[in-house]
């Protein structure tokens, strides 16, 4: 494809949210008539850079040229008068209204003030022809799947003289037929000279559709490619990069004892969440989960632990037949589980750092068998020390405290419990260098100490260092089951994350 | 010093005190408490006597709100206890006759406790909002209290029943004497054992609770029963008072009084703290502010707009965001030739 002059180019954009750097000098160009994916693990900055172009957000650095001319949109209407159209995940139409409703809801074809129904419904009818949509216009928008709701939503945004047409995430909740139908649309638009942006977490759509792609990380911009030219293995290396080992290294894993089988998961899985999966966790092991977001890692860790009801497969502890129905059983048989979303399902943000820690060994007694004062206070000035958590006064409201010590606080909370298998799902997400590497250390002493532990995290080289054995989960499946010896690599790892299967 | 003013119930005292002072200048003999017959007898524990109700319901309803709930069911429970005893104690052959009087309250008690159950169950079971749950049984009920008196007042004359709303034990009227236990029982729930803690977890974070291992249904369906419990001993206070029971108009509004008491208290209504004391406080004041009105002669017509702008008052000091604008602004020295508008605008 001879390259056009660009619809499109964002240059040096910076954004900056309290605290954060959203994003930082990130350049982007979008040619008339291509598909072009935006790449990136969740918080790389994709969301951002599509609601500072689309005018949700203001830039604070760089600019934005739309047909050689500078623009900068106050507001979505803005930009979409300007002709750029967003469609995102959840359909925003009105599913009562009918298809031709839709389509012209705010600006239906009047004479003389009054609505000219006719003149609405054909136009409708060629709008979706041109997109290969055979619809009768006149039923609700109920009457049809998702995938069409999709698909009149792009008509509608069509029709308002789009030339840039952003997707966000368009396929998350279609099935493979609906995906196919949106692809025949998107090369149809793309035909008629319409630039896409198309932001998806399906690495083989975007591959069967996308013609470039650029690729974010930690809001900064690693590249653009023609996405023939850059395999998926090196697309994953590049979205999820590698940070450079600062941290001392953990002496070499010594090989898992010989021990029990702990946790024996057969063909568990729950339908919409993750495929039935098999999975034995043993006395003192550490077993790594590796995947992309959306994989269904955190699925895996909420069905051990009771926080979802399986729909499929059974579950042994200890080698008994158990059913969790709540966390509630899975805790008072010694699982744990530290939640990736330290807010929603971790914190009480109102409560000391006190309350925090024994609230689930206080659960675990009932609220009959108060924890007495004094071992209360054992308990937390031990854990304080030993986890380094700072300010180290346990009667300051947690909701004060940096997000690396929360997560210890959390990770106090259940270690007191004395847990046999602990899950810990993106401990080290979001905190700083000195504490991951004390959480790293920490798990490697409760693994030799007997400990059994679940290791979830989109560092590979964290889950290669901690871990005896990784799962690899993709699309929602766990596709392997890798005995970390010398031959496990991080690149083995990104290409079995990447296509399925080590090769 | 400064401590004494950051303390949360610092301005709730304030508040009381203020109101105090006041009917002490309006009213001769205010703080007078006099022995007469071996009762004590005085303003001040009229005070406590009449507010008996409202702290109960008020205390049932702090745990509720802790949970970042709400019960607005408890006026009908209030009215449906006060009529199942007078039905039941109408019933009897001999109304004096202890037995009797213990076996209405026992049976009436356990409704309140059922009634208070089934609200659990709409918000923890179901999972209805609290507010529509509660709304539930906040019009039924009235329904229900009517049924139970076929529509009529129903009076009793039982001197054992009269005892709880009326009588006096130990030279303190009784309704003080259960309002101590209930509260004493309260505390000792939720500050010596652990109910305490894990109601604020729930309230605080439901989901992270239901992580941590904790029942939330099992705190929630507590929660509300001990609300229902409250009520209903209430009920049976505000019944035995006036020895009759009216399904319209007993407890009425009560619920709007027991909310306000527990806001004032500083227990915020998003849950996840919440202060048994300062409920308490925040019932005296509002009881203190209806003896007031009537000791400092409010016309009758306007009581409810003074109650109102009084409350209104009292909220707005409580807030630390208007106690920061107002000082903020008396901080700032002001030109003299500023219109006060404008000094409005300088400051928010």
């Amino acid at each position: 494809m001879a390259a056009p002059a660009p619809i499109l180019r964002m240059s040096g954009i910076g954004k900056q949210f309290p605290g954060v750097k959203a994003l930082d000098g990130v350049d982007f160009r979008l040619l008339p008539g291509e598909v072009h994916a935006l790449m990136g693990e969740n918080g790389a900055g994709k969301s951002t850079l599509i609601k500072v172009l689309t005018g949700v957000y203001d830039i604070d650095a760089g600019e934005i040229e739309l047909e050689g001319r500078r623009v900068a949109f106050s507001s979505p209407l803005a930009a979409q008068q300007a002709g750029i159209s967003t469609v995102y995940q959840e359909v925003n139409l009105c599913a009562n209204l009918s298809v031709a409703e839709n389509i012209f809801i705010g600006r239906e074809p009047r004479r003389f003030g009054r609505i000219q129904w006719q003149t609405m419904r054909r136009r409708a009818t060629e709008i979706l022809s041109r997109l290969d949509l055979d619809l009768d216009v006149s039923a609700p928008l109920t009457s049809y799947s998702l995938a069409i709701q999709q698909m009149v939503a792009i008509a509608r945004a069509v029709d308002i003289d789009a030339k840039v047409l952003i997707l966000d995430e368009p396929t998350s909740s279609l099935d493979a037929d609906e995906v196919a139908q949106l692809f025949r649309v998107m090369r149809r638009l793309k035909e008629q000279g319409i630039a896409i942006l198309f932001v998806s977490h399906f690495l083989d759509q975007i591959y069967e559709i996308s013609d470039r792609m650029t690729i974010l990380r930690n809001g900064t911009l690693v590249g653009e490619y023609l996405t023939s030219e850059l395999s998926q293995v090196d697309l994953v290396g590049k979205m999820i990069g590698r940070e450079l080992a600062d941290l001392e290294k953990l002496e070499a894993r010594p090989p898992a004892r010989e021990a029990a089988p702990l946790v024996e998961a057969d063909h568990l899985g729950r339908s919409g969440a993750i495929e039935p999966f098999t999975l034995t966790i043993h006395e003192g092991e550490v077993v790594g989960l590796a995947g992309l977001l959306g994989s269904g890692r955190t699925e895996v860790a909420r069905l051990l632990f009771g926080a979802d009801h399986a729909g499929t497969g059974s579950l042994k502890i200890g080698g008994e037949q158990v059913n969790l129905r709540t966390p509630r059983s899975a805790v008072s048989r010694k699982l744990a589980f530290c939640s990736e979303n330290r807010r929603a399902e971790g914190l009480i943000p109102d409560l000391t750092v006190r309350e925090n820690i024994i609230l689930a060994l206080q659960a675990a007694r009932g609220w009959s068998r108060p924890i007495p004062r004094r071992k209360q206070d054992e308990l937390v000035d031990k854990y304080i020390a030993a986890l380094n958590i700072r300010p180290a006064n346990p009667d300051q409201l947690i909701r004060n405290l940096s997000g690396g010590n929360q997560q210890k606080v959390l990770l106090a909370r259940w270690l007191i419990l004395e847990p046999r298998l602990l899950i810990l799902d993106e401990p080290t997400r979001g905190i700083d260098v000195g504490a991951k590497a004390e959480i790293q250390r920490l798990v490697a002493e409760l693994s030799d100490g007997g400990m059994a532990v679940l290791f979830i995290s989109a560092e590979l080289e964290e889950v290669l260092r901690l871990s005896h054995k990784v799962g690899v989960l993709r699309d929602r499946r766990l596709v392997a089951e890798l005995d970390n010896d010398e031959g496990l690599t991080t690149d083995t790892l990104t290409e079995t994350i990447a296509s399925g299967a080590r090769s | 010093m400064s401590r004494i003013l950051k303390h949360r119930l610092f301005w709730p005292v304030v508040v009381l005190v203020a109101l105090l002072l006041l009917n002490l200048v309006f009213t001769d003999g205010f703080f007078r408490i006099e022995m007469k017959e071996g009762h004590l007898y005085g303003s001040l524990i009229d005070i406590f006597r009449f507010g008996a109700p409202l702290i109960l319901v008020a205390t049932g309803m702090t745990l509720v709100i802790a949970t970042s709930g709400i019960d607005l069911s408890v006026g009908s429970v209030v009215a449906i206890a006060g009529a199942l005893a007078c039905m039941r104690i109408s019933d009897l052959s001999d109304q004096n006759s202890v037995a009797g009087v213990l076996s209405a309250v026992g049976i009436a008690l356990v409704l309140s406790v059922v009634l208070g159950l089934w609200n659990g169950f709409l918000v923890a079971g179901i999972g209805i909002q609290p507010i529509i749950a509660t709304l539930i049984l906040m019009v039924a009920g009235r329904g229900l209290a009517q049924l139970i008196t076929d529509g009529q007042i129903t009076t009793v004359q039982s001197s054992s029943y009269k005892l709880i709303g009326g009588g006096y034990w130990l030279t303190l009227p009784f309704g003080i004497i259960i309002v101590a236990v209930v509260l004493a029982l309260t505390a000792f729930l939720t500050r010596r054992l652990a109910l305490g803690l894990l109601i604020e977890s729930v309230g605080g974070n439901a989901e992270a609770s239901r992580l941590a291992g904790i029942s939330a249904r099992g705190v929630l369906i507590m929660v509300y029963a001990f609300c229902g419990l409250c009520a209903g001993i209430a009920g049976l206070m505000i019944s035995s008072n006036v020895s009759s029971a009216d399904g319209n108009n007993a407890g009425l509004w009560i619920e709007l009084d027991a909310i306000l008491a527990v806001v004032i208290g500083g227990t915020p209504l998003s849950g996840g703290r919440f202060s048994l004391s300062g409920t308490v406080l925040g019932a005296l004041i509002i009881q203190t502010l209806t003896t007031t009105i009537y000791s400092i002669g409010v016309p009758p017509e306007t009581t409810l707009l003074f109650k109102a702008l009084v409350v209104t008052i009292v909220c707005l000091i409580q807030s630390p965001a208007f106690r920061a604008k107002v000082f903020h602004r008396r901080r700032r020295p002001v030109p003299a030739s500023t219109a006060p508008e404008e000094k409005v605008r300088v400051s928010a």
